[in-house]
């Protein structure tokens, strides 16, 4: 099972700038960890430590925001990590 | 001996450089623009290193680390977090990491850090890995201690570590108050005796007082002082009973404020920098014209110092990690503003300058040698 992450860029850094990666994975929660092996440290500023998705973080599968990570993912989706900034 | 300060702003992290009369600073940075930065601190141990605090409006927290003064930061791998909560618990998330302190000269690579909701961590590898102090975190009275949080949290603030005894420590809390220990952290007791806590329906409380800052003075780690948000006090131990040296200063200033730094060769030195507490709590420089007050004879007495500062119009906010001193003989002592401006007296407060405007709203202001 493969899909694509898009990522938002405040996380570019984690990822050497890349915008997209394609992982493994049949939930959130294991594409997350996926991304985490790829990319030490990213997945601890997008979800906090009960597994919650944090406040200005938003992710979706395809058009779909997943709000907990047992999200199911499917082959050839596209997870989209966004970020909600409010305030100057 | 250079002088250096960093600057740690809501919008990144910057540094001013002295050369070695503090007369000609040069502003460099920003680094990190965009991150909010907490709390940058210098370990006395190993003088290349530096931690910093940090998150972004939308990222977790974090701490960086720098093992070159600051020309390059590597992020801790494991970042300040609180354990799983078990069923029925309380999940708490660590919101922003607030406060770093270096642990005892003689434990290389220990750090404390204190986080907003409060909770303390400690990193035995220079602040690669850090975790949880389950004494204070899963300490059963800890709910009680800070029943109070304000709409940002309450933060743990204001770690100390007794230059005698890497055991001793003491926390402050905003709000909820001083707790020390003298085992390493594994247990706690409140310290509040005599502070004042006239916002809440019984003032006369053993917790639940707003320490805005306490600082221990390192040649006489016995001598404490704290700024309050009900005054300015100082505790000489093994006394338990903080004495109320806001006093004496003059009535029309007042005793609040956030910072209080001592002199780090006098104990019976110490600045504040008021702020308004009146009415709706402007938090800023007593009508428009900012001063800084100092005592040198543990809090008996207080003199104005504003020489340099703004006549008026100047209504300075100053944050409690954002005044600071150096370890000049002729003491150096430093503010920034909430406004983006940077302070400095290389005479212990008898002239000033500003060295920087136009910075970002800055968080802390730390000396590093």
């Amino acid at each position: 099972m493969s899909c694509t992450i898009r990522i938002a860029s405040p996380l570019r850094s984690y990822t050497a700038g890349a915008t997209t990666l394609s992982l493994g994975g049949e939930t959130l929660a294991e594409v997350l960890s996926a991304l985490e092996q790829r990319c030490p440290g990213i997945r601890f500023r997008m979800i906090d430590e009960h597994d919650r998705i944090r406040p200005h973080m938003r992710l979706f599968v395809n058009n779909d925001e997943a709000r907990e990570l047992a999200a199911t993912v499917r082959d050839g989706d596209t997870v989209h990590v966004i970020c909600a900034l409010s305030g100057g | 001996m250079s002088s250096m300060l960093w600057i740690g702003t809501r919008k990144g992290l910057f540094a001013l450089r002295a050369d070695g009369a503090r007369r000609s600073w040069k502003l460099a940075g920003p680094q990190f623009l965009g991150h909010i930065i907490h709390h940058v601190v210098q370990d006395p141990r190993e003088l290349r290193t530096l931690l910093m605090a940090a998150k972004t409006g939308h990222l977790g927290p974090t701490v960086f680390r720098s093992g070159d003064r600051g020309r390059s930061w590597r992020e801790a791998a494991q970042p300040p977090a609180f354990r799983k909560a078990l069923e029925g618990e309380e999940a708490r998330a660590v919101q922003r990491v607030f406060w770093l302190t270096p642990g005892h000269r003689n434990e290389t690579g220990t750090w404390y850090a204190g986080s907003s909701p409060a909770g303390l961590f400690r990193s035995s590898d220079g602040g690669e890995r850090w975790e949880p102090v389950a004494g204070f975190n899963d300490n059963p009275m800890r709910p009680k201690w800070a029943a109070f949080p304000t709409p940002d949290g309450e933060f743990l603030h204001s770690i100390l570590v007794d230059p005698r005894d890497a055991r001793h420590l003491y926390i402050a809390i905003s709000i909820g108050g001083v707790f020390e220990s003298t085992d390493a952290g594994a247990s706690w007791t409140p310290l509040n005796e005599g502070i004042a806590a006239d916002f809440l329906p019984e003032p006369n409380v053993p917790f639940g007082h707003d320490p805005h800052c306490v600082v221990q003075h390192p040649a006489k780690p016995d001598r404490l002082y704290q700024q309050n948000h009900c005054g300015i006090y100082r505790l000489d131990r093994p006394e338990r009973r903080w004495q109320r040296i806001g006093t004496a200063m003059p009535k029309k200033i007042g005793d609040i404020g956030f910072p209080i730094v001592v002199h780090p060769g006098d104990p019976d030195a110490a600045w504040v920098l008021p702020m308004d507490g009146q009415t709706v709590w402007p938090r800023t420089s007593i009508g428009g014209k900012p001063a800084v007050y100092a005592t040198r004879d543990g809090g008996a007495s207080w003199r104005r110092l504003d020489r340099g500062l703004p006549r008026s119009q100047a209504w300075f906010t100053v944050l409690r990690q954002a005044m600071c001193a150096d370890a000049h003989e002729r003491a150096g002592l430093y503010f920034g503003t909430t406004a983006g401006e940077v302070w400095a007296s290389t005479n212990g407060g008898g002239n000033w300058r500003c060295l920087a405007r136009h910075l970002p709203e800055i968080y802390s202001v730390s000396h590093a040698a």
